[in-house]
């Protein structure tokens, strides 16, 4: 493998102007950098005290200071211009072809195609306690479900956080942009060239920040309509049926999955959480009397503590109640109760 | 009151001693030691962590820490290091020596210059003490950024209360620099005349002075927010969570020239003494001191490129960035000009001094990198970051002091320390350094994250290397250690003038400084950056 020691191959217009900006910028920083490294050598080898030599006793030249003052500045405004140019037009989403709204969550992210009633949640496809996963070409960089984009449209993202700030980059398409949690901020791209490119969260945002990567799959443009009819026609295949009455193996096994998915990361696979941080579900009171209690956070969040988000604002029904039964039959917590989907439905009237 | 001390000295000129000649310490020499020592034991343990954090990211997967406490290493490792090692060794320093360089009798308030030291102890017990509560120690980064910041345990209570504490502590160290600098130079010598170390601890102290107390407003925010129910961060309760980002960094911007700026005024004492020829530039060399410091003040946005501001203030704050690289560029021309047809010797000091040019030029110029808004788009929040800050506060910073230490260990102490072990430790720090933090440019251009426990496999081989370069790095400084332990017992007794081009005061009263120097102001015939043409009427206890 070769290693790689500059920014990433772009794909878009944007990311190109900023690797040709990087270049020009490590040429002139790179001269001035041997300039200030060949003068000092040079005094180190010529100017050292050997016998008989004197140091000369000036310590001023009005010319060469006002020099040295005012080139650095020419070479910056030299800088200046070119960058100028590419800020103006990373910021202008103006004119874009389709939008999609990006929501980061701790730990994992939100895509909703704004045009077309489609939605779904992008995690991390990594196994994470498996020491075979090293042996995967894309470990740590691999989800789920991909952002998938049609090449040579410009797409604007409108970005926005569920919990705490996550930045959405992805190198080669020359994007970075904070979602901020009560905020829309927008960036924009168009891919030039089909393929799958690869980018992480780069802003601290708790435990698993370095779990939740971005994948982003630009198809041509008959590609990405096939693709978007096929998801949408799974997503409908999906849907619940929201009046539909479980059984409770069934639920359990449904409520695993959902907990394995959203909930883990903090309470842990063993239910005991991580003491001081994120409390036990193993044996605790809300989870194995307090019903109503139970629902209610998982539906709205703790009010104690802000790491436990208001699952009702991503998860259907059908996900809530089952991962209310798992909780309440796993680890222990052998309480035999169900929560149906329509109980859900009804806390959600009642609190909303 | 520290005047009427000093005078009436002859009364208890005999030191103090035993534990009481500590903890009650008003001398300006012994607060300095403490200062010094405390910052070096803070650099062992913000050192401990940054190994820990290595040997987590020698190769991917994780093999000894979970993420939660991964991140409390990198957030407690910047804390400690920024404010538990370096600002109070430069502080440390300017105890020790500005008094000499002036010819003040001691500092200011000595009184309080004793509390701003033991105020330090207990801060650092707070933020090495919160890795031992439920939850851990905080894991937000340094920066602290809410509100990430909201959702962790008491351990970042803890980390809040210990930035007040060391916040005090630093507002405290800086007045009295101010009034020591402003009211107790000797007659002659003038301001425009005083050392450049004089000079930039000076222009640092009203910069701490002026940035502190925002640091301590922005974090008890954080606190309201977590405990008394305010929104000052909250989206949903009409606040905002970057208004935590422009407050922190509207400190957060000065803090690295709080840090910087001291190091520009040890290079500037030392480049000359070993040039034997006098600064160049001197003037302009305060003129650039200042200007950086003001400017300091307008560019704190930089840091935000990514936070989605409109493309008029990413602009702004861009030019304003790149202007600071002019007074800076003016600094290292200045150095260099001074080693021009200088008569140079290379001991240790100069060779730290030589290495901080350098590598800083180094951090300098990734920094103008960094500053073109439309590529910190890349950059931002990489390793390339990460990199830029470790050649400005590393290869600045702490070599700087490493030049400090040796220049003036011997005035210090009255001996010499091992010249051999000295370049030794030079030589091992510059090697290492460099293979510790170079590669992380590569990381940063390929985009590897910050802050990440486990990592995507092409960024293996940079991360192994940067590795084993900070094993070496961290273990090399053992040799500082050692030097200074053993010459401090067996050491060489020092001449009374250890360097032949060293002409400041400090260099004019006997080897080792007594106790109490300056008990009468001398008067002083000085030139440019402080060096001393003729001197009469000191008298020491």
């Amino acid at each position: 493998m070769s290693l790689a020691l500059n920014l990433q191959e772009p794909v878009t217009r944007i990311a190109e102007q900023e690797f040709h900006l990087h270049t020009l910028l490590l040429v002139i920083t790179g001269i001035i950098f041997l300039g200030v490294l060949l003068v000092m050598l040079y005094a180190i080898v010529r100017h050292r005290k050997v016998a008989g030599r004197e140091a000369k006793q000036f310590h001023e030249n009005t010319t060469v200071e006002i020099l040295w003052t005012v080139i650095p500045f020419l070479i910056l405004i030299g800088m200046a211009l070119p960058a100028t140019r590419t800020v103006l037009a990373q910021k202008s989403a103006a004119g874009a072809d389709m939008t999609i709204k990006v929501t980061g969550y701790q730990w994992k992210w939100r895509y909703d195609y704004m045009d077309e009633n489609l939605g779904f949640m992008s995690h991390l496809a990594t196994p994470r306690d498996d020491p075979a996963a090293l042996a995967r070409p894309d470990y740590l960089l691999e989800v789920d479900e991909p952002l998938v984009v049609p090449v040579g449209r410009k797409v604007r993202l409108l970005l926005t956080a569920n919990d705490v700030i996550h930045s959405w980059y992805v190198p080669a398409l020359g994007v970075k942009q904070d979602a901020i949690p009560g905020f829309l901020r927008d960036t924009w791209f168009r891919v030039d060239k089909p393929g799958i490119y690869r980018g992480q969260c780069t802003e601290l945002c708790g435990k698993d920040h370095g779990y939740m990567p971005i994948v982003v799959d630009a198809r041509s443009e008959t590609d990405y309509r096939k693709w978007l009819d096929e998801r949408k026609k799974l997503a409908m295949a999906a849907a619940d049926d929201p009046a539909k009455v479980w059984k409770l193996p069934d639920l359990v096994v449904r409520g695993e999955k959902v907990y394995t998915q959203n909930c883990v990361a903090c309470h842990q696979a063993s239910g005991k959480g991580i003491p001081g941080t994120f409390p036990a579900l193993a044996g605790s009171p809300i989870a194995t009397k307090d019903k109503p209690g139970h629902i209610n956070i998982v539906l709205n969040g703790s009010k104690r503590n802000a790491a436990m988000q208001a699952w009702g604002k991503q998860l259907s029904d059908t996900d809530i109640a089952a991962v209310i039964t798992y909780e309440r039959n796993a680890w222990g917590n052998n309480t035999g109760e169900m929560v149906q989907p329509a109980e859900i439905h009804k806390a959600r009237a009642g609190t909303s | 009151m520290a005047m009427t001390d000093v005078q009436q000295a002859p009364a208890h000129h005999h030191k103090p001693s035993g534990w009481s000649r500590w903890l009650m310490a008003t001398n300006h020499k012994d607060i300095g030691s403490l200062y010094l020592w405390f910052s070096f034991i803070m650099f062992l343990s913000g050192g401990v962590m940054a190994l820990c954090i290595r040997a987590e990211l020698f190769r991917p997967g994780l093999q000894f820490f979970a993420p939660e406490l991964f991140n409390q290493f990198t957030t407690l490792h910047g804390l400690v290091m920024v404010f538990g090692a370096i600002m109070p060794a430069f502080t440390g320093l300017a105890n020790w020596m500005l008094p000499l360089m002036i010819g003040a009798p001691d500092m200011a308030f000595a009184r309080m210059n004793n509390w701003s030291f033991w105020l330090l102890p207990p801060a650092a017990a707070l933020l090495m003490l919160s890795f031992l509560v439920p939850g851990g120690a905080a894991a937000a980064g340094w920066t602290l950024y809410a509100p990430l910041s909201t959702q962790m345990g008491i351990g970042m209570d803890m980390t809040i209360f210990a930035i007040h504490i060391m916040g005090v502590s630093s507002v405290m160290g800086s007045i009295n620099i101010i009034v020591t600098i402003l009211n107790l130079r000797a007659p002659g010598m003038d301001l425009m005349k005083m050392p450049m170390f004089a000079w930039a601890s000076l222009i640092t102290a009203f910069l701490i002075i002026a940035v502190m107390p925002v640091l301590a407003g922005v974090v008890t925010m954080v606190l309201t927010d977590r405990h008394f129910g305010t929104h000052f961060f909250n989206a949903a309760g009409g606040g905002d969570p970057i208004l935590y980002q422009h407050i922190f960094w509207f400190f957060g911007h000065p803090e690295v020239y709080i840090m910087a700026l001291p190091a520009f005024g040890i290079i500037s004492q030392v480049i000359p003494t070993f040039s034997r020829k006098p600064l160049f530039g001197y003037t302009s060399m305060v003129y650039a001191t200042s200007s950086i410091g003001v400017l300091s003040f307008i560019v704190w946005a930089h840091h935000m490129f990514v936070t989605g501001l409109p493309a008029t203030v990413q602009l702004f704050f861009m030019y304003a960035t790149m202007l600071i690289a002019v007074p800076t560029g003016v600094k290292v021309f200045n150095w260099i000009a001074t080693m021009w047809e200088g008569a140079m010797t290379f001991e240790t000091p100069m060779l730290f001094a030589i290495g901080f040019i350098l590598l800083f030029t180094i951090g300098g110029l990734s920094g103008v990198t960094l500053s073109v808004a439309a590529l910190d788009i890349q950059l931002h929040g990489t390793y390339y970051v990460v990199a830029h800050f470790h050649y400005v506060l590393v290869a600045g910073a702490l070599f700087s002091l490493f030049s400090a230490m040796y220049y003036w260990f011997p005035k210090m102490t009255g001996r010499m320390y091992n010249e051999r072990l000295g370049k030794f430790h030079f030589w091992w720090s510059m090697v290492w350094f460099n293979v510790t933090f170079f590669p992380m440019h590569f990381l940063g251009l390929a985009g590897m994250p910050r802050r990440i426990p486990d990592y995507a496999l092409q960024f293996t081989e940079f991360n192994s290397i940067a590795s084993v370069g900070a094993f070496c790095f961290g273990l090399g400084q053992l040799i500082f250690l050692y030097n200074i332990l053993t010459s401090l017992k067996n050491g060489k007794p020092a001449p009374a003038l250890p360097w032949e081009g060293a002409d400041t005061l400090e260099w004019k009263i006997p080897t080792p400084a007594p106790y109490h120097s300056f008990v009468e102001a001398p008067q002083v015939e000085a030139d440019h950056n402080g060096s001393i043409v003729s001197m009469h009427g000191d008298k020491h206890h």
